[in-house]
């Protein structure tokens, strides 16, 4: 499937993305052997994009100087994409894409807490980003697919005439949850090369291949938000902007609808936040609902925190054409998530409703539902 | 065709570098005769500079490129209180110079070029005050090979008594230099832009300039620049020197500018394409090209694939492009910034790579366009 061809690698300088164009390199070496010569062979093109300068906002409110190295952009990942590149012989480029970055996900991950909700920006990176101006990139330059290192499983069926996404071999590395979003028209054009491996194996392939990044940390945290504090990013963020931060100070009240103490923003919380609320209670208290509107922020127990049905709009259908009717599924509401039977159903135009069989903790605004039906992706949207 | 980026080492530079690595590797400082040898071989390229130059032996500093020699001049020169002009289309090494002296309480000005990316000496003269005290603009721009009409701006400078650094370093090998002509006091160059080393450059110190040394320490370079001289790399500067200034009056540069003028004419027969810094007296080699409705940055990959190598914009510290500083000080936006890629020709460039770009070119512009919706999608 992926003979003669030009393949554009997402190298991120990790060690996922960088065995992914090993793997890739290593099999044309391998077609170039065991073929006839005047075969073809695969040709891999490395690619960093740089998203965001780490320097930026750096010892500002509290965001370290010194950003350290397993995030996008900092200097040290690129060299280590280079390094990898050349070892691999492959010609390899960084690609500026900060102004996309900022406006596609930045921004709207900024404009989401201060919202009320919870963003998942590398949601937002993926569909905006690595799948859309990334293959955009790739394609301009000759490249008639991307691989990246990510771990799902992605292939076409016939039967059905469709592209579908399924879950990796590594349940522990599943990251479908993030690319729900994939349109039959990127996924047609995309390949994750380490879907049907583990963790360990990525790693032994890694060193198998000597490549000296093999044991390189995995990256946590969001890539742009060096510290990983969401709250100073955005305060800093906003000055450099020369933007006010919004006032969204506002009451925090019991699910009776007792006030019960006051807050200084909505952006500092998140539905099923236990800490930092402010408040002294003998049993512990969790947020339960932010309405942006009056920046009023509910608090309750736990068993209050549970709720039955969730709605999600921005939907993307990925193994069928539409939602016609209800479908039984495993819905997913955040990356830590055990995924819990659900029935779908239509709602108004581009809404679903997903009523759970048990009621599921902290439904987050903000978040993705993302349907599964066996290890297949059904699709997803984003909850409201 | 990234010639204004660097330039490979010719055969005749390499030879005559070779016996100054391991036979005649004496300290040019030594009383020794290992020390005369390279003493002497220094002092043999420091003729041939200041011939090149059009100055006196003791008139050349030695360094290590052209970003010491710009430095040297604005660090070496300027205190607080004073003012310095200078232009919005100089390299780095000159405009992160100036932000550093005027967070030290220099006044700066920064004149902006024509659109055509002529600096106006008219504007020049605008901006000098009483405590104007150095004026530094560049002899070619970089990017658009646009000659900069620096004896005017000398002339001014003589007229108000401040100082006059030229940053030579595009400009060399490509233009006559006569530093009296051009009225100076100050002028750098690089060894890696005329097929010479990198890492070795110079700087012309007109006789009583007080320049401040940027590095102290032994008294090499008439206490102006302070180190064991890199005396492989100077010897390659002088015969890079040498050739340069043969190549001036060989047809070389007629050569140049004739495959310069096809390159360019066959590109600007793809609709939608023009030259900046049209209409400008521009270095032989160099053609800087805005490409509507394109991606500078995936056109300049794809060319590279191709085995066309071009830039556009200046690099950043990952190695990705930002829009040129110079075109967007010439008005373009940032788009049209981002759509201009910088052709620049070796001295030893051939028909058949003039032949081989114009194979590359309208077909890679062409594919992008076909499939970019881009420019459109990243207005913003």
């Amino acid at each position: 499937m992926t003979e003669n061809m030009t393949i554009a690698v997402a190298m991120s300088g990790g060690v996922d993305s960088s065995t992914v164009a090993a793997m890739l390199a290593r099999d044309g070496d391998g077609a170039s052997e065991s073929r006839n010569a005047g075969d073809s062979q695969n040709a891999v093109v490395g690619l960093t994009l740089q998203l965001w300068d780490q320097t930026r906002l750096a010892g500002k409110h509290g965001i370290p100087d010194a950003p350290k190295a397993g995030r996008c952009c900092s200097i040290d990942d690129v060299y280590d994409a280079r390094r990898v590149a050349e070892q691999l012989g492959i010609p390899y480029y960084v690609v500026n894409q900060e102004e996309r970055f900022e406006r596609d996900v930045v921004r709207p991950f900024v404009d989401e807490y201060l919202s009320g909700r919870t963003p998942i920006p590398c949601s937002l990176c993926n569909d905006h980003i690595k799948f859309d101006q990334l293959l955009q990139t790739a394609r301009s330059i000759g490249a008639e697919r991307i691989a990246t290192g990510h771990y799902a499983v992605n292939e076409y069926d016939p039967a059905r005439k469709r592209w579908i996404l399924k879950r990796p071999a590594d349940l522990a590395k599943d990251q479908t949850y993030f690319l729900f979003g994939l349109t039959q028209e990127q996924l047609a054009h995309t390949l994750f090369p380490l879907g049907r491996l583990t963790k360990p194996e990525v790693r032994a392939i890694a060193r198998q291949h000597g490549l000296r990044l093999a044991e390189k940390p995995d990256s946590q945290e969001i890539c742009f938000i060096p510290g990983g504090d969401y709250k100073q990013f955005i305060t800093a963020y906003l000055e450099e902007q020369g933007e006010a931060t919004p006032d969204t100070a506002g009451e925090l009240v019991a699910a009776s609808g007792e006030v019960i103490g006051r807050h200084e923003g909505i952006s500092k919380f998140t539905v099923g936040q236990r800490k930092g609320l402010g408040v002294a209670s003998p049993t512990p208290l969790y947020v339960l609902n932010i309405d942006p509107a009056s920046h009023r922020v509910t608090v309750g127990a736990d068993a209050e925190l549970s709720t039955q049905t969730l709605r999600a709009r921005r939907l993307n259908w990925i193994s069928i054409p539409e939602l016609t009717g209800t479908m039984r599924v495993r819905a997913k509401i955040r990356h830590r998530h055990e995924p819990a039977w659900a029935t779908l159903e239509p709602a108004s135009a581009g809404e679903v409703i997903a009523t759970f069989d048990e009621p599921q903790r902290a439904v987050t605004p903000g978040q993705s539902a993302v349907f599964y039906d066996g290890d297949e992706v059904v699709g997803g949207g984003w909850i409201y | 065709m990234d010639a204004n980026a660097t330039t490979p080492l010719l055969p005749e530079v390499l030879e005559a570098m070779r016996p100054y690595w391991m036979e005649q590797f004496g300290n040019a400082s030594s009383i020794h005769q290992q020390g005369q040898t390279a003493r002497t071989a220094v002092d043999r390229a420091r003729e041939t500079l200041a011939e090149f130059f059009n100055c006196r032996e003791a008139e050349v500093v030695f360094n290590s490129g052209g970003t010491e020699g710009d430095n040297t001049a604005i660090f070496g020169l300027l205190r607080p209180g004073d003012h310095f002009i200078t232009t919005s289309i100089e390299h780095s090494a000159v405009l992160r110079a100036a932000d550093r002296v005027a967070e030290r309480g220099v006044e700066v000005t920064f004149v902006a070029p024509l659109a055509n990316g002529l600096i106006d000496p008219e504007e020049i003269r605008r901006a000098m005050r009483p405590e104007t005290r150095l004026i530094s603009t560049m002899l070619a721009n970089n990017e658009t090979g646009v000659l900069q009409p620096v004896e005017e701006i000398g002339r001014i400078a003589a007229e108000a008594g401040a100082f006059f650094h030229i940053d030579a370093v595009q400009g060399a090998g490509k233009v006559a230099f006569d530093v009296r002509r051009f009225g100076c006091h100050l002028l750098s160059i690089s060894a890696h832009k005329i097929h010479g080393p990198k890492g070795v450059g110079a700087l012309y110190v007109r006789r009583g300039t007080p320049v401040e040394p940027l590095l102290v320490g032994g008294s090499h370079e008439r206490r102006q620049r302070a180190g064991t001289e890199n005396v492989p790399g100077i010897v390659g500067l002088g015969k890079a020197v040498e050739l340069a200034t043969a190549s001036l009056e060989d047809g070389t540069l007629e050569r140049i500018a004739a495959l310069r003028d096809r390159l360019e004419a066959g590109i600007l027969a793809i609709p939608g394409t023009g030259v900046n810094g049209a209409g400008a007296p521009r270095t032989a080699n160099t053609t800087n090209i805005r490409f509507e409705q394109v991606e500078g940055e995936a056109l300049v990959i794809a060319l590279d694939l191709k085995g066309v190598a071009v830039s556009g914009g200046s690099a950043c510290h990952s190695g990705s492009t930002e829009p040129s500083h110079v075109l967007m000080a010439m008005g373009l936006d940032k788009n049209a910034a981002r759509a201009s890629l910088r052709f620049s020709l070796l001295r030893t460039a051939a028909e058949a790579d003039v032949d081989h770009a114009l194979r590359v070119v309208p077909q890679a512009v062409e594919h992008l366009r076909a499939l970019s919706p881009v420019v459109a999608g990243t207005a913003g």
